[in-house]
């Protein structure tokens, strides 16, 4: 082989190499850090594992919000309006939280069947539904239309 | 009347474009002068009609003209004036008339700063980005027109510009991203043209360049504008948070940091040709994605559009069509780039390429991560999201990694560089920097932290690398002045880009491992400790804005029991759409910054908040302005004007090999 041929292999081998470790840790990576989204029908009906930390979406039930007077912990009610799924959260509540308004917590259940929310996210723009909480609504066949009235799109 | 003008000049701007997207190009591959010379002028008219369009829309939003349907959904009487005008970019139509008015300004800056250029060339580059502006107003006219009207009965009043967008940030955030992201639409025309001529020498690559540097600098500030502005705005102390919609412009920087690394490769020493033509051809592919997230409504996002799927189609079907004619051009051509390899194993050449290596890596892992939920759904139908650890753990080792690099690259000579010398010159500058990375942290914090004392280490590393080789360029020079005066403009260029990543990996390390923050409930009266400092809450009171009502809450910050500063962070109502809005409050400071989020009130006179003491969070953003200047002075280097004054040294020499057109540039 000829010494600039050999120098050309041996740059290709290492870019293999450094590209194969690459994308072995990023699928390590990735596959440690995928959080799943359920509705909480799914949730009620027992689909998720305990301990597993997943995403949960709905609407925040009317008149289920009540906040500590001493405290940030905040619990409410999520529903896709088959099953509900209460969420108790602590810390100060996104803008766009309110009362019939579509969110998606992160989190997990802990032994009460409590959803304890680490992250509660609304959205910025009142005339958009998150993907995830229309999925939900689907899911559970209760058109967003009927129930809300953020969904105008 | 006048908003219809706004929507005639689109489709004028239209038929120059698809004049622009033809004859210019047939001209060059037929040798046609009269064609080709067309091209300057039809991107000027492309430019000229576009601006009276989103001039017109802006003239609909000053007047509070409700009747168009975007300025209805977007504006209200009530708004303050310049966020009335800056509301054109508001939602998707008018930011979508925003990013091709800002193509059509990047084309008309082809047409006057490329006189040193032969003509053929730049009908080609013109021509190119003709045929992508055709297809974005195309797009505008067929899905998202915003001069649409509302018949018969317009509104009185209009919806109102969404709450958090009200802001400063929101004023120059949105143009200074889009002006980045567009312009490397320009350099992947310069790639394209250069493919479509089947010239594949340096002479692309050196036009291309300050090219790529300005659009890399400008893309750079509108990512770090973003930054900022969520840091101050969304209210929860972050600067970056891997939102789907942040990546695909990250995905672009990356990119196109590689592309004018391997650009230097390409035009110095003719190596990495095709890689160069591709990386510029990816750097273009992610400004589009970036588009079609943001468009089509697929993720959940704070940036994303209300949207309509055909949107969505209609841009997969232009990038589908740019960026697979693209891949197929460059597979025809692809073996007409020979680059040479007369390179070793420690030289310059391999250093760049290692920085290319790590920076498509970072650009792909996260492009997987944005991708991989949308890519899932579609097969499973389940629902996921990636957090940010994924991302934190691809990119935070592999920066670290690049950042070693870095300090080397510069020392290296192209072609061969000798293990000893570099030996010689890095060990003392390897063993200082552990030093300070060990004392530093602890003299300013008296605690050990490994996050700080591995940013400072890296830090010093790149600095001090920096420092010794100035001083190794200025060694024999007469004096150290006449030495630094003699270094190019690019070579200064380079090191404050390089500084700039130094401080912004301290902003980033720095922060990410001491901030503070506290959730809390005060009654007036109450205060709080963080850190070093105590938040005394002095109590609430009402305000009333131009379009909004809410209280502003006020705050005596103590450091040592002595006051240093107020903060009055707010809580507003906008009137227009009951949309309720928290307004931080910082005191920024080059060391710290301290920033009080305002929660609800509870109980009586308590409010909840949360408070936070982030410290050199503001060196993230120090770093990006460094990092743009340096785009910026590279841009500038003295070569690049030679080059246009004098006749075009380089193509003279191609033309020798090329048939046709060679003769013609002389005369423009």
């Amino acid at each position: 082989m000829k010494p600039h041929r050999r120098k050309k292999l041996g740059i290709i081998i290492f870019i293999a190499a450094g590209l194969s470790v690459a994308v072995g840790f990023t699928a390590f990576a990735l596959k440690q850090n995928i959080n799943m989204f359920y509705t909480p029908t799914q949730v009620a009906e027992g689909e998720v594992g305990s301990g597993q930390h997943f995403r949960i979406g709905g609407m925040v039930k009317t008149g289920t919000v009540l906040g500590a007077t001493d405290s940030l912990k905040v619990n409410f009610v999520t529903t896709d309006f088959i099953s509900d799924v209460p969420i108790q959260y602590e810390g100060i509540l996104p803008d766009l939280f309110r009362e019939g308004q579509g969110i998606v917590a992160e989190g997990e259940m802990d032994a009460n069947g409590v959803f304890q929310a680490s992250r509660v996210l609304a959205k910025h723009d009142e005339n958009f539904m998150s993907p995830e909480v229309k999925a939900a609504l689907d899911a559970s066949g209760a058109s967003a239309e009927n129930h809300s009235p953020v969904a105008t799109n | 009347m006048i908003p219809e003008i706004g929507q005639f000049s689109l489709i004028l701007a239209l038929c120059l474009s698809v004049i622009l997207a033809s004859l210019p190009i047939i001209g060059a591959y037929q040798n046609n002068f009269l064609w080709m010379s067309m091209a300057r002028p039809l991107s000027a008219g492309v430019f000229v009609f576009l601006g009276v369009s989103i001039a017109i829309l802006a003239y609909a939003f000053v007047t509070d003209d409700f009747s168009v349907k975007f300025v209805a959904e977007h504006s209200n009487s009530l708004l303050p004036d310049r966020y009335k005008l800056t509301a054109v970019w508001g939602g998707h139509e008018g930011s979508f008339l925003l990013w091709t008015f800002m193509l059509s300004g990047w084309m008309l800056s082809v047409a006057i700063f490329t006189k040193s250029m032969p003509l053929e060339f730049v009908a080609r580059v013109l021509g190119v980005l003709g045929v992508l502006i055709t297809g974005y107003i195309l797009f505008m006219l067929a899905t998202s027109n915003p001069f649409a009207r509302i018949v018969p009965l317009p509104p009185v009043d209009g919806a109102d510009l969404n709450s958090a967008l009200q802001d400063f940030g929101f004023i120059i955030h949105p143009p200074t991203l889009y002006m980045g992201y567009v312009g490397f639409s320009v350099v992947f025309a310069f790639a394209m043209a250069a493919l479509l001529s089947g010239k594949m020498d340096a002479a692309w690559a050196r036009w291309c360049r300050p090219w790529a540097n300005v659009s890399w600098a400008i893309l750079t500030l509108g990512i770090a504008l973003g930054s900022w502005w969520a840091y101050y705005e969304l209210g929860w102390g972050g600067w970056w948070a891997w939102d789907p919609v942040e990546n695909p412009p990250l995905i672009t920087w990356l990119f196109g940091t590689a592309l004018i690394h391997s650009l230097a490769a390409t035009e110095k020493r003719g190596v990495f040709k095709s890689w160069t033509v591709l990386l510029a051809i990816l750097a273009f592919a992610g400004s589009l994605l970036g588009t079609f997230i943001t468009r089509s409504g697929l993720l959940t996002s704070v940036h994303a559009f209300a949207s309509d799927p055909t949107r969505g189609f209609f841009i997969l079907a232009i990038l589908g069509i740019t960026v697979g004619g693209a891949l197929l051009l460059f597979a025809f051509r692809a073996p007409l780039m020979k680059s040479e390899f007369g390179f070793d194993l420690v030289s310059r050449e391999i250093l760049l390429l290692s920085n290319n290596i790590i920076l498509v890596v970072s650009a792909a892992s996260v492009f997987l991560g944005t991708m991989f939920p949308m890519v899932y759904q579609g097969l499973t139908g389940d629902l996921i999201s990636i957090g940010p650890p994924y991302f934190n753990a691809i990119f935070i080792p592999l920066m670290a990694l690049l950042t070693v690099l870095l300090a080397i690259g510069p020392y290296c000579r192209w072609k061969r560089t000798s293990v000893a010398f570099l030996v010689e010159q890095m060990g003392k500058v390897a063993l200082a920097s552990l030093a300070l990375g060990v004392v530093v942290p602890l003299i300013v914090t008296f605690e050990f932290s490994l996050v700080a004392t591995i940013a400072v280490a890296l830090a010093s590393w790149i600095v001090l690398a920096m420092l010794q080789d100035i001083r190794n360029k200025t060694a024999n020079k007469a004096s150290r002045l006449k030495g630094l005066r003699s270094l190019s403009f690019s070579y200064y260029g380079m090191q404050t880009a390089h500084l700039g990543m130094a401080v912004m990996l301290i902003g980033v390390a720095l922060t990410s491992a001491f901030s503070t923050e506290r959730s809390v409930l005060l009654a007036p009266g109450q205060d709080v400790g963080l850190g070093n400092y105590v938040f005394r809450f002095e109590g609430a009171a009402p305000i009333n804005g131009p379009n909004y009502v809410g209280e502003e809450a006020s705050f005596t910050v103590l450091k040592g029991g002595e006051a240093i500063t107020t903060l009055h962070p707010e809580r507003r109502v906008y009137l227009a759409t009951g949309t309720p809005s928290t307004e931080m409050a910082i005191d920024a400071g080059l060391f710290r910054d301290l920033f009080i989020t305002l929660g609800e009130q509870k109980e009586g006179e308590s409010w909840s908040m949360t408070i936070y003491v982030k410290p050199f969070v503001r060196w993230i953003w120090l770093g990006a302005i460094f990092m743009t200047l340096g785009g910026i002075l590279a841009a500038a280097d003295k070569r690049y004007r030679r080059l246009r004054r004098r006749h075009t040294e380089p193509s003279r020499e191609q033309s020798k090999s090329k048939p046709l057109g060679g003769e013609l540039q002389a005369s423009s």
